[in-house]
């Protein structure tokens, strides 16, 4: 694990993966719904490190050239959303989507349109339900699709410099029968690790007086 | 009786999905589709809507801005926002606004149970 200064203990940590698990959750069975078959989530994680490292962690397993859809979102926190997966697979997870029955002519033009607008509900769940269990407002951009590697789509070389923290929560899915995987990632910028904390903190002591109260 | 039913999203693949679903489960009710909020104005200015399902996401004006607007000329209109933002501040804004809230991924059920309240409401205020 890369630790750093402005850390989180290991109890903030766990609560941020379970709030993460929460949103994901919720963005992997929407993704089931609109796949109609089993998609497979691993355990997410929680990291703070650097966007250079981060993009490494994406591109591990998978080829150098990623499809993106992402979404920035602010509010109690800020950040940047996003779905990845290998380019290759893009037009395979399109067809999981509009259906078989549509010839490659037609889910090639789909391509831009399904691949936004599936960003944009699994996205939008996954932050809209993370927003509600920390009884917060988040607000959220439109969806917009980046192509490239990992240090593309986590802007490494960009206005804010690869060597900058954020705290970064990951998790893979698999959908089963297409052999199309990928990321469900959130970039969150350390700046607002403070504010981020008091939430935690907040949900936590949420949590304490639940199991301190009534049963259930 | 077969409604008008005006569907506003800025996604192609939405109004795709949406189309898709009212033939399976309102062939007969007619759906006009635009892809944002100022020709959704346009559109039902000239009287010719009864029911409008609105995304909320969408570039310029956002659907409930859109809501609002429709409020002004057509309080009693049955309208619902349709969008993957399930956050209890945005449900709760269409609530203001006398809309309903579907969520997306859109699911045969959730549109079939805000059309029949829909249709029940337009009956009994024709009555």
């Amino acid at each position: 694990m890369n630790l750093n200064a402005s850390d989180l203990t290991e109890i903030e940590q766990d609560a941020l993966a379970e709030i993460a698990n929460m949103g994901v959750s919720r963005a992997a069975s929407s993704l089931r719904q609109m796949v109609g078959e089993q998609v497979l989530l691993s355990v997410p994680a929680v990291r703070i490190v650097t966007r250079e490292a981060a993009s490494k962690l994406v591109e591990r397993n998978n080829a150098k050239k990623l499809v993106a859809v992402q979404q920035s979102f602010e509010g109690p926190f800020a950040g940047k959303a996003l779905l990845i997966f290998p380019e290759a697979q893009s037009l395979e997870l399109v067809r999981s989507i509009v259906g078989d029955e549509h010839s490659l002519e037609d889910v090639i033009d789909l391509e831009q349109e399904a691949l936004a607008e599936t960003g944009n509900i699994i996205l939008n769940g996954c932050l809209a339900t993370i927003a509600n269990v920390l009884h917060r407002t988040m607000r959220m951009s439109l969806p917009s699709i980046v192509r490239g590697d990992g240090a593309t789509l986590f802007e490494v070389d960009g206005a804010a410099s690869g060597g900058q923290f954020v705290l970064f929560l990951y998790i893979d899915f698999n959908i089963k029968s297409r052999d199309v995987h990928g990321f469900i990632a959130l970039l969150m910028d350390l700046p607002s690790i403070a504010a981020l904390k008091e939430i935690v903190h907040d949900f936590i002591r949420g949590i304490e007086q639940q199991s301190t109260g009534h049963v259930g | 009786m077969n409604y008008k039913v005006l569907v506003v999203d800025d996604s192609k693949l939405a109004r795709m999905v949406m189309a898709s679903a009212f033939r399976r489960i309102r062939p007969d009710w007619s759906l006009i589709e635009t892809p944002n909020a100022d020709e959704a104005l346009a559109t039902v200015s000239k009287g010719a809507v009864d029911i409008a399902l609105i995304d909320f996401n969408m570039p310029g004006t956002d659907g409930l801005e859109l809501i609002a607007k429709i409020r002004k000329s057509y309080p009693g209109m049955p309208v619902a926002v349709v969008s993957a933002n399930v956050q209890d501040e945005i449900i709760g804004r269409a609530r203001q606004l006398d809309a309903g809230f579907i969520a997306k991924p859109l699911t045969d059920e959730a549109l079939e149970a805000f059309l029949s309240g829909a249709a029940l409401r337009l009956r009994k205020g024709a009555k």
